[in-house]
């Protein structure tokens, strides 16, 4: 009887386990299967295609992956010396104490912001201030674009990347930093020749890591980027990116094929996202 | 070798650097608490909570439909999550080295990257089509799916923390295999576990774009998990991207609610995860 209920237990655990590989499996068939008709009858064309025109049936990713590649780098490149010094003042300058300790939780606060009130945040707040930069370059003021939504993700993924790079930087053992000053290294020395390259690859992957946030987010981006389904011109123009095209455009589609191709914009986000995360996590371990 | 001096003074160099560069990321985040506390205070009162929001162009209104919509969407999603994430979190310390076990550890990984707009179409596809309506049952099933990694993980990061021993207590004693684990495992790891419930709880509840195509929104007050069902973030979504200023007001009053719930959430988690910590 017990050695029954104990099997069935086994059992039990065992399924479930099993059941969330089920679940990744039926999320990549489903994104799969239900873009079909859009890969049937669209081929190669809609990775090479520079238009997407619900009207006339033509769906090209181009300007929705590039539009997501430029502002996840773009935000990036903006956030990396900011996050990389916050990390460095927190992993190695202060460590504790009452500045640190108020800065850290306020980065974990910020790190919790729900990325609509960061949108919003944008819309109200940064758009005018985006649009007065434009008038004094004498570009067309639209505010919303390419550059202000990346401004709006670097300040997202800050707290992120920032919270990794301290990890990594306080688990850079005590006993080499010592030798390096008690050799009469200066505390920049010291960074330069032991801590980072000693953290190097996890400061890498957190920012891998950010870059894979940065892909996906969707909120802040739809509501900042100005959703034109172009190629933009410059990082001022308006764009659009593979999750805001979704967010704006798949509860108004009717006809299949124009359904299809969103979802294969879907897929293809979710194809890039996993890659980038799992080269982030790998490398995390492996540098740990 | 270089002169001392010049040693130092690179030195000092670098270090103003770091803190001018510091100070560039602290800004921006200040700004946005201050703007959001600033905004968000002067909208909220106790009509603000009780009442549904007011037509465009009409003083007042607030926010009840959502409130009630996140608590709702949040309690059915931790309702959903919780069953799984607690078995299979167990199996993942249980058997640690089995292929399965490594195998569902990568998945995680990867479902927990599925960004949020993917796992909304993914639901609308899998329930809202097949059902025919938007409905709350959806948006919380979509929740449920961002949730279930991370309580997964915490679940499992727990157990492993348990000694051996205690396992080996119960069953020496004769108690059964699944009893050992419900009684004295799961007990024994409560914290930790409770602990991944508000995580995962604070992690879904600014999620917007899985209620998209699921949840859908709705300017009504309504407690049937069958239709359609209006929250926090989504609240702030519409009434953000809407012409009239009192909408802006309504969002900034959610906005500020919405972030407090999430600062409450885990400043739980981690005094939690402090005072409760499994220590042997």
């Amino acid at each position: 009887m017990k050695n029954t209920t104990n099997k069935a237990f086994r059992l039990t655990l065992h399924m479930t386990a099993l059941s969330v590989l089920l679940l990744l499996l039926a999320v990549f068939s489903s994104l799969l299967l239900f873009s079909l008709p859009s890969m049937k009858s669209l081929g190669w064309g809609f990775y090479t295609g520079r238009l997407w025109n619900p009207f006339t049936n033509e769906f090209g990713v181009l300007p929705f992956v590039f539009g997501t590649l430029a502002t996840s780098f773009l935000a990036l490149l903006m956030t990396v010396p900011s996050s990389l010094a916050l990390s460095l003042l927190l992993g190695e300058y202060s460590r504790e104490g009452g500045v640190a300790s108020f800065l850290n939780s306020l980065i974990d606060l910020l790190a919790g912001i729900p990325s609509v009130i960061y949108g919003f945040w944008g819309m109200l707040v940064l758009i005018p201030l985006v649009r007065k930069v434009e008038e004094a370059l004498r570009v067309p003021p639209f505010g919303v674009g390419i550059f202000t939504a990346s401004l709006v993700l670097a300040i997202m993924i800050l707290p992120y990347s920032a919270s990794l790079g301290r990890e990594v930087l306080k688990l850079v053992p005590q006993e080499q930093k010592e030798a390096a000053y008690a050799l009469g290294a200066t505390r920049y020395e010291v960074l330069r020749r032991v801590s980072i390259p000693y953290a190097r690859s996890g400061i890498f992957a957190g920012f891998l890591l950010s870059l894979g946030r940065a892909l996906g987010e969707t909120m802040a981006v739809t509501m900042l980027i100005g959703n034109a389904n172009i190629l933009p011109g410059g990082i001022f123009s308006p764009g659009n990116t593979m999750a805001s095209v979704i967010a704006n455009e798949f509860s108004e589609a009717t006809d299949p094929l124009y359904v299809a191709s969103l979802i294969q914009v879907a897929l293809v986000l979710f194809l890039l996202t996993t890659l980038i995360n799992l080269l982030g996590k790998r490398l995390i371990r492996r540098g740990l | 070798m270089k002169g001392t001096k010049r040693r130092i003074l690179q030195d000092r160099i670098f270090q103003g650097t770091v803190l001018f560069f510091a100070m560039i990321a602290l800004a921006p985040l200040f700004l946005i608490l201050f703007t959001i506390l600033r905004k968000g205070i002067s909208s909220l009162s106790l009509t603000f909570l009780t009442t549904l929001p007011a037509p465009p162009g009409e003083e007042g209104g607030g926010i009840v439909n959502a409130l009630a919509g996140t608590g709702i969407m949040v309690a059915l999603a931790t309702a959903f999550s919780l069953p799984p994430a607690v078995l299979a979190g167990i199996y993942l310390a249980e058997e640690r080295e089995r292929p399965l076990a490594k195998m569902v550890r990568g998945g995680l990984e990867i479902l927990q990257g599925v960004p949020s707009i993917v796992v909304g179409i993914l639901i609308y596809l899998w329930v809202v089509k097949v059902t025919g309506f938007f409905s709350a049952l959806s948006g919380a099933l979509a929740l449920a799916m961002m949730m279930l990694p991370v309580i997964t993980k915490s679940v499992e990061e727990t157990l492993l923390l348990i000694p051996h021993s205690l396992k080996e207590a119960s069953l020496a004693l004769g108690v059964s295999y699944s009893r050992t684990i419900f009684k004295v495992l799961l007990p024994a790891g409560m914290a930790g576990i409770l602990n991944g419930i508000l995580l995962g709880v604070a992690r879904v509840a600014g999620e917007t774009a899985p209620l998209l195509f699921t949840a859908f929104g709705s300017p009504f007050m309504n407690l049937n998990p069958l239709k359609p069902m209006s929250s926090l973030p989504l609240i702030i979504f519409n009434y953000a991207s809407s012409p009239y200023p009192q909408w802006h007001d309504l969002a900034w009053g959610a906005s500020l609610i919405l972030i407090f719930l999430v600062f409450v959430l885990n400043v739980l988690a981690r005094l939690g995860a402090k005072k409760w910590r499994v220590k042997f």
